[in-house]
C-alpha cells in the first residue's frame, strides 16, 4: 500500500505565539483507516485543520514541516483547493447548514460542475449508503436528531468522492448504539468506496476496533503509534484509554497513585 | 380625500419597489459577510451617475446606458471587495463596518470631483410610454418602468438563489463560513460575487431614482436611509423580508405623506420601525436561530 497523505513534522502556532503542535508526523496509506487518539487539547483537531487548511481562518499557521498529498505539497494552499483535490474534512460536532433541507445540504457538498444528472447520481450513491436519508430529504437539517445529522454530514463529505476523509469525532454526543452504527458505516465506506480515512476520536475502543493503524497524541506530540491490534494489546493504552487493567477488569480509582506513576511516559 | 387612498397606495408601492432593491442589496451583503454596508447610498448614487454619463456624455440610448452602468457595477463591486474588504478579512467586524463608512466618504469625494456638487438630471422623455390611468389611479410611466425592472431583478435573483449551484453555495456561506470552506466552497469568490450583486442592485435603484428625480452627491445617497428601516423591518437576514419591507416603507411613506402631512411621511417609516422592533426584535421575517434542545 502506498502512502497517500503524509504529514511530516509539522509545527502549528495560533496567533504566532501559542504553539499547539510540536512536530507531528502522520501517514495515511491508500485504503487505510488511521485513528488519531488523544485527550482534549492534545492537538487532534488542529492536526486535521492543518491538513484541510482551515487553520488560516482561525489565525493558525504552520510554522514548520510539510504536508504532502499524493506526492504534492498542500500545506500552503486554500481550503477549497484541498477539498477539490480530494481531502474532505468532516468538522467536529455535526455541523450542518441549519436552514437547509437534507438534500440542499448534500448538494452544497457537491464540488463537480457536470450538471444536474451527475448530482442526482451522486445523491443516489449517498442515499444507498444511508437508507434513512432519502426519507428525510425535505426536512430542515437544524431539526434533525443527532444521529441523523451525523449521517447527513458524512454523506455530504462522500458526495464529492473524496480520496481521504478527515473525520473529527463522529461519536461526539451520540448514544452507544448510534456510535456502533456510525462506525459500522465508516468501515463500510472504507471497504466499498475505497476512501482512506483519518479518524480523530476520544472513543478509543470503538476507533481501534475499525482502524488499521493508530497514533496517540498528547500535548501536541505523537507519543505512540502502531498497528491497531498492537495498540489494543498495549498495557498503557488499555489502562489510560480503554479503562481496563491488566487482568481485564475495570480499574478502580483507589489505585490512582499507580496511574500517576504509569502515566509518566506521556508527559 | 378617501378617493385618493388607492392612488397613494399604488404610487407608494411602485416607489417602494426601488427601496426594496436597495434593501435587498444591504441584506445580501449582510447575510453572506455579516457586514452592514453603510456605503450602499454612495454606491447607488455612483451607479446612477454612470448611467447618466453614458446617456449624456456618450449619447447612448437609455437601455444601453443601463447595461453599461451594470457592467460598471460589476467592476465597482469587484474593486470594492478586492481593495476594501479582502484586506480586512479576519479583522473584527466593527473595523470592517467602519471601513464601509470610510468607503462612503471616499466615494462621495470621487463623485464631487467628477460630477461636481450640482444637481444633474437626465434628459426627459427617454422612456417610452405615458401615464397609465386605471379607474381613479394614475401611474406614471417612469414608476411603472421602475417597478417592472425591479420585478425582473427580483425574479432573476430568486431563480439564481433557488435553482443554481452557485446560488446554493452562496446561501450555504451565509449560514456557516467555516463549514462552507470545509465543503470546498471558495468563499472569497462568494464574497466577491455578493458585492457584485449588491452593487448591481444599487445601480438599478440609483439609475431609476436618478432618472425620476435628479442626481446629486448630497442627496442621492440619502435614499439609503429609506432602505435602512425597510431592512430592519423585514429582518436583517431575510431577502424576502427586505423586499416586503421596501414595499411597505414605500406605501406607508406615500400614504401618510399624501393623506396626513408630507413631513410626517418622511418619519412615518421610522415610527413603524420602532413599533416593529418592540414587538419582534428579529424583524418581520428574520430567521430565528434553530437550536436543538
Amino acid at each position: 500500500m502506498i502512502s497517500i497523505l503524509s504529514v511530516n513534522q509539522i509545527e502549528v502556532s495560533y496567533h504566532k505565539v501559542i504553539q499547539v503542535l510540536k512536530g507531528v508526523s502522520i501517514e495515511v496509506r491508500e485504503g487505510q483507516i488511521v485513528a488519531l487518539l488523544g485527550a482534549n487539547g492534545a492537538g487532534k483537531t488542529t492536526t486535521l485543520k492543518a491538513i484541510s487548511c482551515l487553520l488560516r481562518a482561525e489565525a493558525g499557521d504552520i510554522t514548520g514541516g510539510d504536508i504532502t498529498f499524493m506526492g504534492k505539497r498542500i500545506d500552503r494552499s486554500m481550503p477549497h483547493y484541498i477539498a477539490k483535490t480530494g481531502i474532505i474534512q468532516v468538522l467536529e460536532g455535526r455541523r450542518v447548514f441549519p436552514h437547509f433541507t437534507v438534500e440542499e445540504n448534500l448538494r452544497a457538498g457537491y464540488l463537480g460542475s457536470s450538471g444536474e444528472s451527475d448530482i442526482r447520481e451522486k445523491l443516489e450513491t449517498v442515499y444507498s449508503i444511508f437508507p434513512r436519508l432519502p426519507e428525510l430529504k425535505h426536512r430542515v437539517c437544524g431539526f434533525l436528531s443527532g444521529g441523523e445529522q451525523q449521517m447527513m454530514v458524512i454523506g455530504r463529505a462522500l458526495i464529492s468522492n473524496p480520496k481521504v476523509m478527515l473525520l473529527d469525532e463522529p461519536s461526539l454526543g451520540l448514544a452507544p448504539i448510534l456510535i456502533a452504527k456510525i462506525f459500522e458505516i465508516i468501515k463500510r465506506i472504507n471497504d466499498e468506496q475505497k476512501t482512506s480515512i483519518l479518524l480523530v476520536e476520544q472513543n478509543a475502543l470503538a476507533a481501534l476496533e475499525i482502524a488499521d493503524y493508530a497514533y496517540v497524541m498528547e500535548n501536541g506530540r505523537i507519543v505512540m503509534d502502531g498497528p491497531a491490534e498492537k495498540l489494543q494489546e498495549n498495557e498503557d493504552i488499555k489502562e489510560f484509554y480503554l479503562g481496563l487493567s491488566s487482568v481485564g477488569s475495570r480499574k478502580s480509582y483507589k489505585e490512582v497513585k499507580h496511574y500517576k506513576r504509569r502515566k509518566r511516559w506521556l508527559s | 380625500m378617501l378617493s385618493l387612498v388607492p392612488q397613494f397606495f399604488v404610487s407608494g408601492l411602485l416607489t417602494g419597489s426601488v427601496y426594496a432593491l436597495i434593501a435587498v442589496s444591504i441584506v445580501l451583503v449582510y447575510k453572506s459577510t455579516r457586514i452592514f454596508n453603510f456605503a450602499v447610498g454612495e454606491l447607488l448614487a455612483l451607479g446612477g451617475y454612470f448611467c447618466y454619463s453614458f446617456v449624456v456624455w456618450f449619447h447612448f440610448p437609455l437601455w444601453l446606458a443601463l447595461v453599461g452602468a451594470l457592467l460598471m457595477a460589476v467592476v465597482t463591486g469587484l474593486l470594492v471587495e478586492r481593495l476594501v474588504l479582502r484586506p480586512l478579512l479576519g479583522q473584527p467586524l466593527l473595523t470592517i463596518i467602519m471601513a464601509t463608512l470610510a468607503l462612503s466618504v471616499l466615494l462621495r469625494g470621487i463623485m464631487l470631483m467628477i460630477w461636481t456638487g450640482y444637481d444633474v438630471a437626465f434628459p426627459k422623455n427617454l422612456l417610452p410610454g405615458k401615464t397609465v390611468v386605471v379607474g381613479s389611479v394614475a401611474m406614471s410611466a417612469e414608476l411603472l418602468w421602475a417597478f417592472g425592472i425591479a420585478v425582473v431583478a427580483f425574479a432573476t435573483l430568486a431563480y439564481f438563489f433557488v435553482k443554481t449551484q452557485t446560488g446554493l453555495r452562496m446561501r450555504a456561506v451565509s449560514q456557516d463560513h467555516e463549514l462552507a470552506m470545509s465543503c470546498g466552497i471558495n468563499i472569497t469568490v462568494v464574497f466577491a460575487l455578493t458585492w457584485v450583486l449588491a452593487v448591481i442592485l444599487g445601480t438599478l435603484a440609483g439609475s431609476l431614482m436618478g432618472y425620476r428625480l435628479a442626481l446629486a452627491p448630497s442627496y442621492t445617497p440619502l435614499l439609503a436611509l429609506k432602505a435602512f428601516p425597510a431592512v430592519i423591518f423585514g429582518g436583517l437576514d431575510s431577502v424576502t423580508g427586505a423586499l416586503l419591507g421596501g414595499l411597505i416603507v414605500g406605501i406607508i411613506e406615500s400614504m401618510v405623506g399624501g393623506l396626513i402631512d408630507p413631513t410626517m411621511g418622511e418619519i412615518s417609516a421610522y415610527i413603524l420601525l420602532l413599533a416593529v422592533l418592540l414587538i419582534r426584535p428579529e424583524g418581520l421575517m428574520g430567521l430565528k436561530r434553530i437550536e436543538r434542545v
